[in-house]
């Protein structure tokens, strides 16, 4: 999005140094129990399983997926709102996945969260002065007065008026109380953002509006966004490369354009046939690729590939062996597909079916 | 004759702030078995204009009539009305979990809906059921009928409710937001549905939501609404490739996939008005970059723009500016071909 971005793109990917945030093969389970004295655990839900990402210094990394896909978990583990079950989270370079509360501190100020529910994520009973100020109180940064212009800069920064630093939540728009959750994630200026669907809970014109802030908030502070959405369109536009995930795990990892244009996963395609058009000549032309079933549950993934069950190119191979995330034969290195038969450009996935038994599916 | 004749049609509330106007004076109607799609953000009164209808706004003061096959659905006694409702017009809600009772099997719902408006018996009217679930492709119906809602995924949820509206062949189902609820690859699995029922048994559809990307492919005319009043009503390509309404073209342009990616958004400015302290003249002037010394003083009504197909519009601009933004369309149209087709559309030619 922003300049430095294209410019690192084109530089070697494992260099260590332009790395922000690294996640290796990150596995999340939460476990299920039961009993009243004594839980025990009857099982687990894989939320997130196996999952390697790297976030490079000033991009956006858009992450892509359904409901129970586990991308608010991954994101969340980031931050460490959650802890691993296994894996590294790596920020700056610096191992922060088992690090005590005290000792993660420094580097919570530099990851800030924006979320998705602007009514959930303010307190009703606090001014918005005092809301937006608590970073700083948190992390001990100045007295109430030194705090108040810093805040009133915020509020503007973020398109909001500063005299309006004494009124509570309710007396704010959706719209608005998102740049109030901004402006909060901007305080410290920290050098990664969060943003778990921070514009899915608004009307389209103001999330047109959520959208250009944060773009210029980009350009200014030169900040590295990790953005989280399920609308294909919002993480196009706003992101340099994509992650799509489904069921725990990634399926594919792309630059923006290049996923859009070339999706090798069936998931992929189906998800990108399915976004809505708002453009009557084409969404009559178009084809969707309609995924039979729904999502299985994550306590008792498929075997194999998780997507099988509902796969059109799915055969034997995919019930049994898990896909690698690697690049295909014809990718670019920056193009990952986890999958046994990556779709070829031109192939019809609307006509292509399934070589597994029904009963071997449903497993 | 139309089936749906609904005339200056106006529903506000008393509240402790003042009276909340949500409609305010709506027009429309709708022939056998087309669809209507009705556009609008939070609080344009696209919601509260049909659940008027169907006699779900208690406490509202309304004004204006209704009329469905003839008859006033306004000036109905509740009696009358829960003959309608359910059995000639039907209504398919948001969302899925809360429009079903989690205490009562699915299939008793639906069971239960059939006996209220015809005599028949239970097992006829189970029997029914079934076939209904199956109709609207849920696996094993049979069996999924003794289920209850919890053990229903949300997408198969909206599938039982779509089979509880069909359920007494009505004339008119009112979808409100059917898929807003739901993930991508089942909102496109429930919109191929709702095409398909609507064309094997001829209702009449109102859609609404408040994306212009869901009624794309299926809706034959669509009206946008703003601030309790119709700004714009047009066929379907007329709105989409030749909006006239400042409003209208706002919408269209704030949608990320139209400008490619990485280009600014044009998004539309500043928040929709208060429904109980409205600006003067036209509602959208305070953020429309076209308004006129009129626009503040005089409010307009829906004018045609083009005879046919018929397109109106509310909005003092000259009607020769339709399409204002033609150029924008062309420029999204060329993003599109080369970014968004892909694999998809190039198996499909």
């Amino acid at each position: 999005m922003s300049v430095n971005v294209n410019e690192s793109t084109n530089r070697p990917t494992n260099d260590a140094s332009e790395m922000l945030v690294e996640i290796r093969d990150a596995v999340k389970y939460f476990p299920i129990k039961q009993g009243v004295v004594v839980k025990r655990e009857i099982g687990r839900v894989h939320a997130v399983e196996g999952v390697s990402l790297s976030v490079r210094r000033g991009e956006t990394l858009g992450l892509v997926g359904e409901t129970g896909c586990g991308k608010s978990t991954l994101a969340r583990c980031v931050t460490r709102l959650h802890s691993l079950t296994s894996g590294q989270i790596l920020f700056e370079g610096q191992d922060i996945t088992d690090l005590s509360r005290s000792r993660v501190r420094p580097y919570r100020r530099r990851m800030q969260m924006i979320f998705q529910d602007p009514y959930g994520s303010l307190n009703p009973r606090r001014r918005v002065g005092s809301i937006i100020g608590d970073p700083f109180a948190i992390h001990g940064e100045g007295d109430r007065d030194e705090r108040k212009p810093k805040v009133q800069e915020l509020m503007e920064l973020v398109g909001l008026n500063p005299e309006h630093y004494n009124r509570f939540p309710a007396e704010f728009s959706g719209g608005q109380r998102q740049r109030i959750g901004v402006a909060r994630a901007l305080a410290l200026k920290p050098s990664l953002i969060v943003a778990d669907e921070p514009v899915s809970a608004l009307d389209v014109s103001i999330q047109a509006q959520i959208i250009n802030l944060l773009d210029d908030l980009q350009q200014e502070f030169g900040l590295t966004y990790l953005f989280i959405s399920h609308d294909l369109s919002v993480v196009r536009h706003v992101s340099d490369r994509i992650a799509v995930m489904y069921l725990g795990q990634v399926v594919e990892l792309a630059d923006s354009e290049e996923l859009h244009n070339r999706p090798r996963h069936p998931y992929t395609n189906a998800l990108l046939s399915a976004a809505s058009v708002a453009d009557p000549d084409q969404a009559a032309a178009r084809q969707r690729i309609v995924l039979t079933g729904d999502v299985p549950s994550p306590v008792a993934p498929p075997t194999g590939c998780r997507f099988h069950p509902r796969c059109p190119k799915a055969q034997a191979i995919c019930v049994q062996e898990q896909p690698p995330l690697v690049a295909r034969a014809g990718d670019p290195d920056t193009h990952l597909t986890a999958c046994h038969f990556p779709v070829e450009p031109g192939e019809d996935l609307t006509r292509v079916t399934a070589t597994i038994p029904e009963e071997e599916r449903a497993e | 004759m139309s089936l749906l004749e609904v005339s200056d049609l106006r529903v506000s509330f008393r509240t402790a702030d003042g009276e909340v106007q949500a409609v305010r004076g709506v027009s429309f109607d709708l022939e056998p078995g087309r669809t209507l799609g009705i556009v609008g953000e939070s609080g344009s009164g696209k919601s509260v204009c049909t659940q008027t209808l169907l006699g779900l706004t208690t406490g509202a003061k309304v004004t204006g009539s209704a009329r469905f096959e003839g008859e006033d659905l306004l000036t109905m006694t509740e009696d009358e009305l829960c003959s309608v409702r359910g059995a000639r017009i039907a209504a398919i809600f948001q969302d899925p979990l809360s429009s079903l009772h989690p205490l009562y099997r699915v299939g008793w719902q639906i069971v239960e809906m059939i006996q209220a408006h015809e005599p028949v018996s239970r097992a006829v009217a189970r029997r029914r059921a079934i076939d209904l679930l199956g109709s609207v492709g849920i696996p094993h119906p049979a069996q999924r009928i003794d289920d209850y809602p919890h053990q229903f995924s949300g997408g198969m949820r909206q599938r039982a409710l779509i089979a509880m509206a069909l359920a007494l062949e009505p004339k008119l189902v009112i979808a409100d937001e059917p898929t807003t609820a739901l993930d991508a690859t089942v909102q496109a699995q429930i919109l191929d549905l709702l095409l398909r029922l609507q064309q094997e048994h001829g209702m009449a559809l109102i859609m609404i939501t408040h994306d212009l990307g869901v009624i794309a492919g299926l809706a034959d005319e669509v009206m946008v609404m703003y601030a309790g009043r119709a700004a714009e009503r047009a066929d379907r390509r007329g709105l989409y490739y030749r909006a006239h309404h400042p409003y209208t073209n706002g919408l269209l342009e704030s949608i990320p996939a139209s400008s490619g990616a990485g280009a600014r958004l044009r998004p539309i400015p500043g928040q929709p008005p208060s429904l109980i302290r409205l600006p003067s003249g036209c509602a959208f002037h305070p953020r429309c970059a076209f308004a006129m010394d009129r626009c503040r003083t005089e409010q307009p009504e829906l004018a045609v723009v083009e005879e046919s197909p018929r397109h109106t519009s509310a909005c003092w601009l000259p009607p020769d500016l339709l399409g204002t933004n033609e150029q924008v369309k062309e420029d999204r149209r060329a993003a599109s071909a080369a970014g968004r087709g892909g694999v998809v559309e190039e198996g499909a030619a």
